[in-house]
């Protein structure tokens, strides 16, 4: 197991590495930064951009940019946004945790609602309960997560004006973004558990343990929840990776100060050192999770902490 | 039965059970009493399993009703109808009053829990123990059932015990709050003989120390003869007979008992003979009991020819378990230095427990699996001389066929297009009208019609899946199969047809078999010599006759008193069976001891003692 963790930890590293290295590159394929800057004033000269690009450090040659950008990276100094000249560190001390508070409740809320549904659909297999729940679950997958944000910001914003369409500002705030990205998640979820359970459920060992006499509820929860827990840890896991990605969208309709509004910016006003640390930043945390999920096997299953 | 000692403590009473509209099990009666052993025997389908998990109120998790019927237990508070029970009820008598053992001891145990926890389980839940005490009583549970080191195991998980040792942690589960009546639905089917005798015997024990009655449910006749005191067999659905085990067996009335007991082969009913044998078989048509085939001595075996295949000091061995830098520390030692010769028309029996090794040397032969060292040489030529052609070639000539008839085939093509493949792989025939008459003729001799190469395999039955196999090896015209364990999972009326079916066939066409197997009982009626092996090495080989008349080497005697045999009046003694099989796992350097094979009689081998 131990082996198995440093090694894994070793690909983590190395997984960042390349990812920076690919996002560095590929911004500077976008074109130039220095061009944007100059907009809106008036005529500017060839010199004039050379300046400017002085200025952003763009004229080094590019492995010397992503040197210095590594070294930054180290001392927790990604540079300055080459808009506004801000720490770029500042912004993403203030962009973060809105990201992370959302994505972290949005899957918490939903595997927290998709356990216990799922679990009750797999055990109610072909009973009203089981079809209720497959089908809010579909319909739930159906809607487009964009249109579904308008649609709430309509209804409790604009007519009922319950909520506050826009901003982090306080509970009630969470409340329609997390909505809006929990119920897909959910939806996958449900399905995802009563998949797992329904297999589970057909092993030896829960009927071993039934005819122990144990209650129906310490057979799903303790004995069967347990052993179908590494494959629904493998896609919650996955999943928090599509979420982050998936945020950016949410977090633009509701004006959220996340890394993704951070992110949209950047790309639009082709602000490298912002973009870069963003990126960095969010395949970290996607990494950081999937290492987490690694050890989460272990502690789940002692087939794996033997080893 | 009105006398209090032989008062039944179970009675099952005119028990009907359906899933949705077909009706599984139909006005069943029986009862048990305690200290004794009923056993309910039945093929697959019989409804036998369904039976146990009815009386423990289970099936309904699988959706079965019960229409009709009591389950009479007369506890310490008088008589409960389970039938009719809550599954409250249920719950406080499941586990405590009745408990249950079950047949995949591999699958039983609940991977995430240690040993411990799941004991502990039980006496927390009925007998309100707090945890330190139930471990205590686990520990002592443990050693009940025999288990070395019991303190330590309660701490390890499922996985890291055998199969042997899981069934005997599974009985203390079951023991562990001193049932009335323990259910036991296979409990020793996919266990190794020698492992099967032990649990056996415990299972006896602990049933005279408690005064359980035990209900005991199995295909296995021998088993049967050697635990019953009374007998159902049951047959689609329904009780055929019930009796006394010696009379049942001695003078069955019902001719479904008649076919089943004439299908079962007897260890040690052929002694004397020098042939394997072919017998008639008794099939049940319409109810009524029929006589196929005739007796036929095989005298097949072409022993003036050269051997169509010479295994010469085989060694193949598999690395496993990496250091922490890649390097391998442990290794499987499947074969060691294993030589014999299979003739052209001749039947050699591969017999060994689990890790002995009788799987990768058949797997080796067919190229499935590469050997270490050694020689393999088949139709006179070495197999490490071949090109990749020949290699091909010999693909075809050697045939394998696999012991779980339906996992060896596509479920996503019909059988007719299975049984072409290698047809067509090595390119046999060309035209594909010429192709589908010859799958047809496959299908036929194998005892189909040609209409079935339309249809798809799970619309067949498990023998019929393994007669569509053989129809498919014998599509590419091999002069030898490797049959692995291919009989094991099929009930003994159908194996019995196709112990028939192989026996035609090698008479037919010459055919040489690799005949793999645990089944000795089988293995005296098909095979014309036997080798024993025991982790990786060869401890004895020899003429059936040899072999299971002058058994020599410890290990055969020990596996030949191990063998259930299915006659209830024979006294056997399995005091001698301890231990479990050791594992064929070493560290890389320890290399095993090469054992000395001694030639005792003409063509009798036996290696010095392990």
């Amino acid at each position: 197991m131990a082996r198995f963790l440093i090694n894994r930890f070793l690909q983590t590293i190395f997984v960042i590495f390349v990812v920076t290295l690919v996002v560095s590159f590929a911004i500077r394929l976008t074109g130039d930064p220095a061009l944007m800057l100059a907009q809106g004033a008036g005529s500017v000269s060839e010199d004039d951009l050379a300046r400017i690009r002085e200025g952003l450090g763009l004229n080094q040659p590019f492995l010397i940019q992503y040197a210095d950008f590594l070294r930054g990276f180290f001392t927790l100094d990604f540079g300055r946004s080459f808009l506004g000249g801000t720490p770029v560190s500042q912004l993403i001390g203030a962009a973060l945790p809105a990201t992370v508070m959302l994505a972290f409740a949005v899957m918490f809320v939903s595997i927290a609602v998709s356990i216990p549904l799922g679990i009750k659909a797999a055990v109610s297999r072909g009973k009203w309960a089981d079809q209720a729940i497959r089908i809010v679950s579909l319909i739930g997958l159906s809607f487009p997560n964009f249109w579904l944000a308008i649609m709430l910001v309509l209804l409790f914003s604009i007519t009922l004006q319950w909520l506050p369409p826009s901003g982090m500002d306080g509970f009630a705030s969470f409340l329609m973004p997390a909505f809006t990205m929990g119920i897909i998640l959910t939806a996958t979820n449900v399905r995802l558990v009563r998949t797992a359970m329904l297999e589970t459920l057909q092993s030896q060992y829960i009927m071993v343990a039934r005819a122990k006499g144990l209650s129906e509820n310490v057979v799903l929860y303790k004995h069967a929840l347990r052993n179908c827990a590494i494959p629904l840890v493998t896609y919650f896991g996955l999943q928090f990776g599509g979420l982050l990605g998936g945020i950016v969208v949410i977090e633009r309709v509701f004006n959220w100060p996340g890394l993704g509004t951070l992110a949209f910016d950047a790309v639009g006003a082709r602000d490298y050192p912002v973009l870069q640390a963003v990126i960095t930043i969010l395949s970290m945390l996607i990494v950081g999770v999937n290492l987490l999920v690694d050890i989460v096997y272990g502690l789940i299953d002692p087939r794996i902490r033997t080893e | 039965m009105t006398d209090i000692l032989s008062a039944p403590i179970l009675t099952v009473e005119d028990l009907s059970v359906e899933f949705g509209a077909t009706r599984v099990i139909e006005n069943l009666n029986f009862s048990v009493a305690p200290g004794k052993t009923l056993a309910i025997v039945g093929e697959s389908g019989s409804g036998k399993s369904v039976t146990s998990l009815s009386i423990m109120r289970l099936a309904e998790t699988m959706g079965a009703s019960y229409p009709s019927g009591k389950i009479i237990f007369s506890g310490p508070d008088g008589e409960t109808d389970l039938l009719s029970a809550s599954q409250k009820q249920m719950r406080a008598i499941r586990g405590k009053d009745i408990a249950m053992i079950f047949q995949e001891p591999m699958m039983s145990l609940n991977p995430v829990f240690t040993i411990g926890d799941q004991i502990a389980e039980s006496l927390i839940l009925h007998e309100g123990m707090r945890k330190a005490d139930a471990l205590i009583e686990g520990k002592r549970l443990l050693e009940m059932v025999r288990l070395p080191d019991a303190g330590e195991l309660l701490a390890r998980y499922p996985h890291q015990l055998s199969g042997g040792m899981r069934q005997r942690v599974m009985i203390a589960m079951a023991m562990a709050c001193r049932p009335k009546v323990l259910i036991a639905d296979e409990p020793t089917t996919a266990l190794d003989v020698t492992i099967q005798a032990q649990i056996l015997t415990i299972i006896r024990d602990l049933q005279e120390e408690l005064g359980m009655a035990v209900i005991f449910i199995t295909h296995d006749m021998g088993v049967v003869a050697e635990i019953a005191d009374d007998v159902v067999v049951m047959w689609k659905g329904k009780k055929v007979e019930q009796g006394p085990v010696k009379e049942l067996f001695a003078n069955p009335q019902h001719p479904y008992t008649q076919t089943l007991l004439s299908s079962v082969p007897k260890l040690g009913s052929m002694a004397g003979e020098p042939f394997p044998k072919r017998f008639p078989i008794m099939l049940m048509e319409g109810g009524v009991p029929r006589l196929v085939g005739s007796e036929h001595i095989q005298n097949t075996a072409r022993y003036d020819e050269a051997p169509l295949l010479s295994v010469r000091d085989l060694v193949t061995r598999f690395d496993i378990k990496k250091g922490f830098f890649g390097g391998v520390t442990h290794r499987v030692h499947a074969a060691e230095n294993v030589s014999f010769d299979i003739y052209r028309g001749e039947t050699l029996a591969l017999v060994g427990e689990s890790g002995s090794g009788k799987s990768t040397i058949g797997r080796t032969i067919q190229q499935l699996q590469r050997a270490t060292s050694g020689n393999i040489t088949f139709d006179g030529r070495s197999l490490s001389s071949m090109n990749r052609s020949d290699q091909q070639r010999l693909r075809q000539e050697i045939q394998y066929i696999f012991q779980d008839p339906f996992a060896s085939l596509d479920p996503r093509k019909k059988i007719g297009f299975s049984i072409a493949e290698p047809i067509r792989t090595h390119h046999l025939i060309n035209s594909e009208k010429q192709i589908r008459i010859r799958v047809d003729q496959l299908l036929e001799r194998v005892g189909l019609t040609s209409e079935h190469a339309n249809r798809y395999p799970h619309e067949f039955s498990g023998g019929q899946r393994q007669r569509i196999c053989i129809a498919r090896a014998l599509a590419s015209n091999p002069k030898l199969i490797i049959a692995d364990e291919a009989l094991s999972a099929l009930d003994v009326s159908i194996q019995a047809q196709i112990i028939n079916l192989f026996m035609e066939l090698q008479e037919e066409q010459g055919l040489a078999y690799l005949f793999i197997s645990h089944d000795m009982a089988v293995v005296e009626q098909m095979s014309h010599r036997v080798a024993v092996l025991y982790l990786g090495q060869i401890a004895e080989l020899g003429t059936r006759q040899q072999v299971l008349e002058t058994p020599t080497h410890a290990y055969t005697q020990r596996l030949l008193s191990a063998v259930p045999v299915a006659d209830p009046t024979l006294v056997r003694n399995h005091a001698m069976l301890k231990g479990e099989i050791p594992s064929p796992i070493r560290r890389v350097g320890d290399e095993p001891a090469i054992l000395n094979r001694q030639e005792i009689a003409p063509g009798h081998f036996v290696a010095q003692a392990c």
